[in-house]
C-alpha cells in the first residue's frame, strides 16, 4: 500500500519552497539539484520517457494527464522542423500559487526538469511562459537561467553534452494563455485564443513545429524523479494517482500556505497538519473548491476523510486541478463567492466562441441577481441548462471552467439561493408587479 | 472589463529609447529571424515601462519595428489587461486582487481603503499620482487579500498596511513588497510545518548518487 | 477513397475532407455562420456541432475535424439539436431584434437558421450588448450591434484580399471587429466582406436602406468592367439597376467580385444618353432618330472612305463593332480600331493565332503556374481577381513572382527586376532567371502598359523571344497571356476590329487622321486633337466621347442588352438584358442596322439571332459559349514585329482603377471609393 500520511522531509522536491535557503545555483546544487544529470540524460531518450511513465506523474497543471505519455506523442525523429519545449508558467486558476514558489525558489530544478525534458523529446530551445504579473519571478528565472549558463548546464557545448535554449517569455494579463494552444499563440505575438485540435501541439504546436507544453511543477519535478527513481515516485499516493504534490490552501483556514504532501493525504490532515485547521473549528467548514477555481465545490460532509488525489475528487463529481484549495468557512456568501468565480470567466473569456463569450456574461449576470435573490426561483433550472449549454461546447476548457463552478453551487446548495430569493421576495412589497416586469 | 480603447487624447509621436531599444532587440533575439513578432508582448511591455502607458504612437512604432501590421499590435495590446491604454498614477498604480480566494479573505476592505484614499475605480487620481484597479487573481492566494503595486506583489494586507502603503507611495517612498503580516513567503505564518530537516540542506544531497533502473548496457546503444 | 456513415448512410470521401464536407457529400445540411469553404477554418461560432463516433460523448465542431475511416457522424440525435438550440440562443441574446430595419432581412444566415434551428424563444432577461459602429470606409456599412464575431471579415481581408487591416480588438463579450484606427478598408475586393457577413453588421453601404431584397428581379449576366468576365446578378426594381452581386464560377471570379464591378451600377442611371442629339451651332440639341441618322449618313456619303474611321471602347459588345465593321467594309471603310489605349496586341495578318492574344494560360489554370513573371500590368487593378489567384496561390508557398514595371503593392511578395525595358534585359542577369528555368510551369503575363505606343510592337517581338527562351509555352501547357482591361478586347480582335494594311490606328485617327470618326463607346481617349474631325459618338453615358461629338446615339449599357463579350481567357460569354435602354435609347447594333439604312449599304440581317448568326460564321470562335479554349501550342516567337526598343517605363495607363469607365465615373459610390482611397493612403504611408 502507497503512503499517503505526512511526508518525511527527505521526500519533498521542493526544498526551498518558502525560499527560506539560497535560491541561487550553488544554494540548489547543494539540495541536488543537477546532481548526475549527465548520467541520466546518459540513459537515453527512451529510457527517460519510459520512467515518467513509470512514475505514474500526473501532468500537475489540472489537467492530470501522464507525463511520461505526453513527451511520447512527439515525432519519435526529427524532420525538417526543429522540436520545442514550452513550459507553462502561466500560473492564473484562482488558488493557485505554487510554480510561483517553485521558479523564484528552486528556479535550477526547473532549468534541470527542461533539459532532461528537452533532451528526451529532441528539443533543443524551450521557451519558459510567465504570466506577466509574475515580475519578480520572471527577474529570479532570467537570473537564475543566466547562472546556468555561465555553469554551462545548458547553452551550447554544455557540460551535458546537449545544446540546448532555454528563454523566459511572459504574457501580459490573460488567463486563457494557460490552455496551452492559447499559450503557444501569445508565444507567436498573438491574441491568446486556443487554437482547434487537432492538430495537436506534438504534431503542430510552435511555429508550427512539434511541440510540448507542460506545466512548472511537472518539470520541475522529473530531475528528482529519474534521480531517486519511478518507485519511489510511485510510493506516494493511491494508485493511478502517484507522487507527491504541492498544494495552495487558501481561503477560511487559521494558516494559508503553500505545502508539499503525498498524493492522496486526506483532506482533514492536510489543514490540521500545516494550515492550523479550519478557522473557527472543523465544525465551522461549509464548502471546499478543491482545485482551483475551475473545478465544483464540494460539502463539509464530502471532505473530512476525503484523500486529495485526482479520482477520488473526480468520483465527488468534482476535481484535483491544479491542488488549489479554497476553503470557505460557515460566513462565506457561497453565491457571492461564484459569482465572482462567474465574473472572472466572463472578464477572461477569450471571445473566440459563441457559447462561451455569450454565456459567461449571461451566467456572471444571472449570478450577480441571484447574490441578491433578484431573481425567480425557475431561473436556477435556467441558469443550471445554461452551464450545460456552454460545457462541452467551446473549443477550449474555458467553457467547462466557467460551467462548473455554478453547477457545484446548485448541487450542493441550491437552498442557499432558494432561501436568497425567497428572503429578498418578502423585503419587496410590490412584488407581484415585479414578477410581471421581468417575465 | 469594458471595451478596451485607445486613449482619446493622444501623444504626437513616441521614440524608443536607447535602453527600451536595445532590450527590445534582447528580446527579438530570442525568437527565431522570422518570427520577430513573438517579442511583440514584452516589448510593449517596455514600451509601458518607459511611458507607462501603451499610446497609438507606440503601437505604430512596435509594428514597425516587428514588421507587423498596426491592427495585429493594437488586437494584441487590447487582448491582454496588463497594458494600460490610458495615463495612470505616477506614483503608483495599484491593482487589488479581487477574485474569490482574496475576496473570502478581505480584498473588498482594501479595494474601500483604495476608493476612499485614491477616489474611483480605473481613474486617475485628481493629482495625477495614483491609479487603483481591481483585477483578477494574481496567483499569490495563499498570502491573500493582496494587491500588485507597479511592478510587485504587497501580500497578506490589511486595510491599515494599505492605507500606509498608499500614503509612502504619495510621501515618495519605495514600500518594500511581500507578505506584511510577518512571513517570509507563503509558509504558514507562526513557522513552518515541514522542511526542518538539516540533512536537505547540508549537502549530503549533492553526493554523487546511482541513478535507480540505470539501463544494462547492451540496451543503452 | 474512405468510407464513414452519416446518419447511418454509408458514404465515400477523400481522405483529407472534414466531417462538414463529408455530410454535405451525404446530403445533410450542416448550419454555419464562421465556416467558409475559402477562408481559413475559425471554428469559432459552434453552430456546426455534430455527434461523432468513435469520439468523445459531446458535440464536434465538424468544421474542424478532419472525417475518419469508419467514422460515425450524426446530425440529427438530440444531442445535435440541442447543441444547435443552445449556440442558436448565446447568438440571439445579444442580437438587436431589429430585423425590420436590417438590410439583411430576407437574406441574413442568422435569420434562416434561427428559424430552421433555434427554438423560437429567449430566456435572457439582461441588458443586451450594444456596440460603436465602425467606419470601415465607402463601402462597407457598419451595425455591430448586430456582429456575432465570425471574423469571416477579418479572414477574407487577411487571406485572399491580401490587406492586413481588420481584427477583432478587445476580448471577451466585449470583443469588437474593426479596422485600425478605423481606416478605410483599402481593398479593391473589400465589397466581399459584406456578401460574407451572415448577419447586417456589414452591408453594401452604397445600397444601405435601398431596397428589400425580395422586391428585386434578378438576372443572371456578365460583368464588363473588366476583361475578367466575372459571373454576376443584377437585381433590379424596375427600370432601376440596385445591385451587382457575384455569382459562383470557380473558372473565373469563384465567388468574388471587385468593388468597380458590384458598386458601379448606380452609374447606370447618371449621365445617361436617353435622347440623340447633333450639333448645331457649337451646341448639342436632342433631335429625332431620324434627324441624327440622316445627319450621320449625309456626312458620310460626303466622305471619302478612307477618311473614315471607327474606335470600339472598352464596354462595347461584339455584336456591335460587328455590325459596324461589316458597315464599314461594305463601304470600303477599314480605319477600325478596338485598341484605344494602342496596345499593339491582335491580329496581324489573316494567320495570326488568336493565342498572340490571350490569356492562355486561363484565370484558374494560372494556380498551376510556380513562376509567375508580370510585365507592364498593374493586376491588382487591372485584374483583381487574376491577382486574388496569384496570391491564393501564393500563400500556399506554390508560385515565385517577379514584376518588370511598376512597383506597386500586388498583396504578395515578388521579385523586382526593373521599371521598364531596359530590365527586359536585364532579366538575364537577375536571380528569377534561374526560378523561371528551372521552374515547370512558367508564365509570363504582358500588360498593355508595356507593348503600347510606337514601339510596342518590337516591345513585345522581345517579350515573345524572352517567352521562347524560358519556353513558356511547352507541351501541356501555355503559359503566354496577355492581360487586356477592356471587356470588349478580345471579342474586337476576335472579329478583327483592327487596322489591316495601310489602315490607320486609333493613334492616327485621334489626330486629325480621318475626317469622320465613329467612337462606338470610346471615351478612353484624347480628344484634343479632333477639331477638325466630325465625331459621331454611340454610347451610353456622356463622357468624354459624347464631350467631343457632333452627333450623339444614344446606346444601351451592359445590363440593357443582350451582348457577346469575349473575357480575356478567350471564353465567349452572354451578358443578358436586365432592364430597358434608357428613354430613346437604342442597342448599339440596333443603331448601326438603322444607319446602314440611311448611308444605303443596308445590313443583311435584321435580327440580334441573325447578326450572330453571321457573326458565328465569319468568326467561328464565337460559336462555343462559355468555353475557356483549350491550350494549344503555337509559336511565340513569331508573334510582335522586330524593331528599335526604346528606353521606357512601364507606366500603368490606369491613374484611377474606381474611375475607369464611363459607367464608372458616373458613379457616386466610385467617387467615394476613390476619394476615399487618396485620402487614408497619405496617413497609412507615414
Amino acid at each position: 500500500m502507497a503512503q499517503t500520511g505526512i511526508l518525511q522531509d527527505k521526500d519533498r522536491i521542493f526544498t526551498n519552497l518558502y525560499g527560506l535557503q539560497d535560491w541561487g545555483l550553488e544554494g540548489a546544487k547543494k539540495r541536488g539539484a543537477w546532481n548526475s544529470t549527465k548520467d541520466i540524460l546518459s540513459c537515453g531518450r527512451d529510457w527517460i520517457i519510459t520512467n515518467m511513465k513509470n512514475s505514474g506523474m500526473r501532468g500537475r497543471g489540472g489537467a492530470g494527464f501522464n507525463t511520461g505519455l505526453k513527451w511520447s506523442f512527439m515525432p519519435k525523429e526529427v524532420k525538417d522542423r526543429p522540436h520545442y519545449l514550452v513550459v507553462n508558467a502561466d500560473e492564473s486558476e484562482p488558488g493557485t500559487c505554487k510554480d510561483r514558489e517553485i521558479m523564484r525558489h528552486d528556479p535550477q530544478l526547473l532549468i534541470e526538469g527542461c533539459l532532461i525534458a528537452s533532451f528526451a523529446m529532441q528539443a533543443h530551445a524551450c521557451y519558459i511562459y510567465l504570466r506577466g504579473e509574475y515580475v519578480q519571478e520572471r527577474e529570479r528565472m532570467e537570473a537564475a537561467v543566466k547562472q546556468a549558463y555561465e555553469a554551462k548546464l545548458i547553452g551550447k557545448n554544455n557540460i551535458h553534452g546537449w545544446d540546448f535554449d532555454v528563454y523566459i517569455h511572459h504574457g501580459a494579463g490573460a488567463y486563457i494563455c494557460g490552455e496551452e494552444t492559447a499559450l503557444l499563440e501569445s508565444l507567436e505575438g498573438k491574441k491568446g485564443q486556443p487554437r482547434l485540435k487537432p492538430p495537436f501541439p506534438a504534431g503542430s504546436g510552435l511555429y508550427g513545429c512539434p511541440t510540448t507544453v507542460n506545466n512548472v511543477e511537472s518539470i520541475a519535478a522529473v530531475g528528482t524523479i529519474l534521480r531517486r527513481g519511478a518507485e519511489w515516485f510511485t510510493s506516494f499516493g493511491a494508485p493511478n494517482n502517484a507522487g507527491t504534490k504541492l498544494f495552495c490552501i487558501s481561503g477560511h483556514v487559521e494558516r494559508p500556505c503553500n505545502i508539499e504532501e503525498a498524493m492522496s493525504i486526506p483532506f482533514r490532515q492536510l489543514i490540521e497538519a500545516h494550515c492550523g485547521g479550519i478557522r473557527g473549528g472543523w465544525g465551522n467548514l461549509k464548502a471546499v473548491i478543491p482545485g482551483g477555481s475551475s473545478v465544483p465545490m464540494i460539502t463539509a460532509e464530502q471532505c473530512e476523510d476525503l484523500p486529495m488525489d485526482f479520482d477520488s475528487l473526480r468520483n465527488l463529481k468534482s476535481g484535483l486541478g491544479t491542488a488549489a484549495v479554497i476553503v470557505m468557512d460557515k460566513s462565506t456568501d457561497l453565491i457571492r463567492a461564484i459569482a465572482r468565480l462567474s465574473y472572472f470567466y466572463k472578464h477572461e473569456s477569450c471571445g473566440q466562441c459563441t457559447p462561451c463569450r455569450e454565456g459567461t456574461g449571461w451566467m456572471w449576470r444571472v449570478m450577480e441577481r441571484m447574490v441578491k435573490g433578484d431573481a425567480d426561483p425557475a431561473e436556477i433550472d435556467t441558469l443550471l441548462e445554461v452551464t450545460t449549454q456552454v460545457e462541452g461546447h467551446t473549443i477550449c476548457a474555458l467553457g467547462d471552467a466557467a460551467a462548473w463552478p455554478i453547477q457545484g453551487l446548485i448541487r450542493h446548495f441550491r437552498h442557499e439561493i432558494e432561501d436568497r430569493i425567497t428572503l429578498y421576495r418578502s423585503s419587496k412589497s410590490n412584488f407581484a408587479g415585479h414578477s410581471v416586469a421581468a417575465e | 472589463m469594458s471595451v478596451r480603447r485607445l486613449a482619446k487624447e493622444q501623444p504626437a509621436s513616441f521614440t524608443f529609447s536607447a535602453e527600451t531599444l536595445e532590450k527590445a532587440n534582447w528580446w527579438i533575439a530570442k525568437y527565431p529571424e522570422s518570427r520577430r513578432q513573438s517579442a511583440v508582448i514584452p516589448i510593449l511591455w517596455l514600451v509601458q515601462k518607459q511611458e507607462g502607458w501603451v499610446s497609438e504612437p507606440a503601437i505604430t512604432a512596435i509594428a514597425k519595428l516587428l514588421a507587423m501590421p498596426q491592427i495585429r499590435v493594437f488586437e494584441v495590446a487590447t487582448f491582454y489587461t496588463m497594458f494600460m491604454l490610458e495615463p495612470v498614477g505616477s506614483a503608483a498604480l495599484i491593482q487589488v486582487c479581487g477574485t474569490t480566494p482574496c475576496m473570502l479573505r478581505g480584498s473588498d476592505a482594501l479595494m474601500h481603503v483604495c476608493k476612499s484614499k485614491i477616489g474611483a475605480k480605473d481613474k486617475l487620481s485628481a493629482d495625477g499620482k495614483f491609479t487603483w484597479q481591481e483585477v483578477e487573481c494574481l496567483g499569490a492566494c495563499t498570502n491573500a487579500p493582496m494587491a500588485q503595486i507597479n511592478d510587485y506583489y504587497y501580500e497578506d494586507l490589511t486595510p491599515e498596511n494599505l492605507a500606509q502603503i498608499i500614503d509612502d507611495f504619495a510621501a515618495g517612498k519605495s514600500p518594500k513588497p511581500g507578505p506584511y503580516n510577518g512571513r517570509h513567503t507563503s509558509e504558514p505564518l507562526g513557522g513552518v510545518t515541514s522542511l526542518t530537516d538539516p540533512a536537505l540542506y547540508d549537502g549530503s544531497a549533492a553526493k554523487p548518487v546511482k541513478i535507480p533502473n540505470f539501463p544494462a548496457p547492451e540496451v543503452k546503444a | 477513397m474512405a468510407k464513414a456513415k452519416v446518419n447511418g448512410v454509408e458514404v465515400e470521401f477523400d481522405p483529407g475532407m472534414t466531417v462538414l464536407q463529408v455530410a454535405e457529400l451525404a446530403g445533410e445540411e450542416i448550419p454555419r455562420f464562421c465556416y467558409h469553404e475559402r477562408l481559413s477554418i475559425a471554428g469559432n461560432c459552434r453552430m456546426c456541432l455534430v455527434e461523432v463516433k468513435p469520439g468523445p460523448p459531446k458535440p464536434q465542431a465538424s468544421c474542424a475535424l478532419p472525417a475518419a475511416e469508419g467514422q460515425e457522424i450524426f446530425t440529427n440525435t438530440p444531442m445535435v439539436k440541442k447543441a444547435r438550440e443552445g449556440v442558436m440562443e448565446f447568438l440571439l441574446i445579444n442580437h438587436p431584434l431589429d430585423c425590420p430595419i436590417c438590410d439583411q432581412g430576407g437574406e441574413c444566415d442568422l435569420q434562416d437558421q434561427s428559424v430552421a434551428y433555434g427554438k423560437g424563444a429567449s430566456r435572457y432577461d439582461e441588458n443586451k450588448r450594444a456596440v460603436e459602429e465602425k467606419n470601415l470606409g465607402p463601402t462597407i456599412k457598419t451595425f455591430m450591434t448586430r456582429c456575432i464575431q465570425c471574423t469571416r471579415c477579418v479572414r477574407f481581408t487577411t487571406e485572399v484580399a491580401g490587406v492586413t487591416e481588420m481584427g477583432m480588438i478587445s476580448r471577451g463579450e466585449n470583443a469588437e471587429i474593426t479596422s485600425y484606427l478605423e481606416q478605410s478598408v483599402s481593398s479593391e475586393l473589400s465589397g466581399n466582406v459584406n456578401d460574407l457577413c451572415p448577419v447586417g453588421a456589414l452591408t453594401h453601404r452604397p445600397w444601405s436602406f435601398n431596397y428589400r431584397p425580395w422586391e428585386l428581379t434578378k438576372t443572371e449576366t456578365i460583368d464588363v468592367h473588366d476583361a475578367v468576365g466575372a459571373h454576376i446578378r443584377i437585381d433590379n426594381r424596375g427600370p432601376a439597376v440596385l445591385r451587382a452581386l457575384p455569382r459562383l464560377k470557380e473558372e473565373i471570379n469563384e465567388e468574388w467580385l471587385t468593388d468597380k464591378s458590384r458598386y458601379a451600377v448606380d452609374g447606370l442611371s447618371r449621365q445617361r444618353l436617353d435622347k440623340p442629339y447633333v450639333r448645331k451651332a457649337g451646341k448639342l440639341v436632342a433631335v429625332s432618330w431620324d434627324e441624327a441618322l440622316g445627319t450621320v449618313a449625309g456626312k458620310i456619303k460626303a466622305t471619302d472612305a478612307s477618311k473614315i474611321g471607327a474606335i470600339a471602347g472598352d464596354l462595347v459588345d461584339a455584336e456591335a463593332m460587328k455590325a459596324t465593321k461589316d458597315l464599314f467594309y461594305s463601304m470600303g471603310v477599314t480605319n477600325l480600331d478596338c485598341r484605344q489605349e494602342g496596345a499593339k496586341v491582335g491580329p496581324v495578318t489573316q494567320s495570326t493565332p488568336r493565342e498572340a492574344w490571350l490569356f492562355n494560360t486561363g484565370i484558374a489554370g494560372l494556380e498551376e503556374a510556380d513562376a509567375i513573371l508580370l510585365i507592364g500590368t498593374d493586376l491588382r487593378h487591372e485584374a483583381s481577381l487574376i491577382n486574388a489567384r496569384i496570391r491564393k496561390s501564393w500563400l500556399k508557398g506554390a508560385v515565385q513572382v517577379a514584376v518588370i514595371g511598376e512597383a506597386n503593392d500586388l498583396t504578395y511578395d515578388y521579385a523586382h527586376v526593373g521599371v521598364g525595358t531596359k530590365a527586359l534585359k536585364d532579366l538575364k542577369k537577375h536571380a528569377f532567371r534561374d526560378v523561371l528555368k528551372n521552374a515547370k510551369k512558367p508564365a509570363i503575363l504582358v500588360g498593355s502598359n508595356a507593348i503600347s505606343g510606337a514601339d510596342g510592337a518590337a516591345v513585345l517581338k522581345e517579350i515573345a523571344l524572352i517567352s521562347d527562351d524560358y519556353d513558356v509555352v511547352r507541351e501541356g501547357w501555355n503559359g503566354f497571356n496577355i492581360v487586356h482591361t477592356a471587356a470588349s478586347r478580345v471579342a474586337g480582335l476576335d472579329l478583327g476590329f483592327v487596322p489591316v494594311g495601310e489602315a490607320k490606328d486609333a493613334a492616327a485617327m485621334l489626330t486629325g487622321g480621318v475626317e469622320l470618326l465613329v467612337l462606338l463607346g470610346a471615351d478612353e481617349i484624347n480628344t484634343s486633337g479632333l477639331d477638325n474631325t466630325f465625331v459621331v459618338y454611340i454610347g451610353s453615358h456622356g463622357d468624354a466621347g459624347a464631350a467631343a461629338a457632333d452627333v450623339i446615339l444614344p446606346g444601351a449599357a451592359y445590363t440593357e442588352k443582350s451582348g457577346i463579350y469575349t473575357n480575356l481567357e478567350g471564353r465567349v460569354q452572354i451578358a443578358e438584358r436586365c432592364v430597358f435602354p434608357k428613354g430613346e435609347a437604342k442597342e448599339d447594333w440596333a443603331i448601326i442596322r438603322a444607319l446602314s439604312g440611311y448611308v444605303g449599304h443596308t445590313l443583311p440581317y435584321d435580327s440580334l439571332n441573325a447578326l450572330r448568326e453571321k457573326l458565328i460564321t465569319d468568326h467561328p470562335v464565337f460559336g462555343r459559349i462559355d468555353v475557356k479554349p483549350t491550350a494549344k501550342a503555337f509559336d511565340v516567337k513569331a508573334i510582335g514585329t522586330k524593331g528599335e526598343v526604346t528606353d521606357k517605363l512601364f507606366v500603368s495607363h490606369i491613374t484611377d482603377f474606381y474611375l475607369t469607365n464611363p459607367i464608372a465615373r458616373a458613379s457616386t459610390a466610385m467617387a467615394e471609393c476613390s476619394a476615399a482611397r487618396k485620402a487614408p493612403l497619405s496617413v497609412a504611408a507615414e
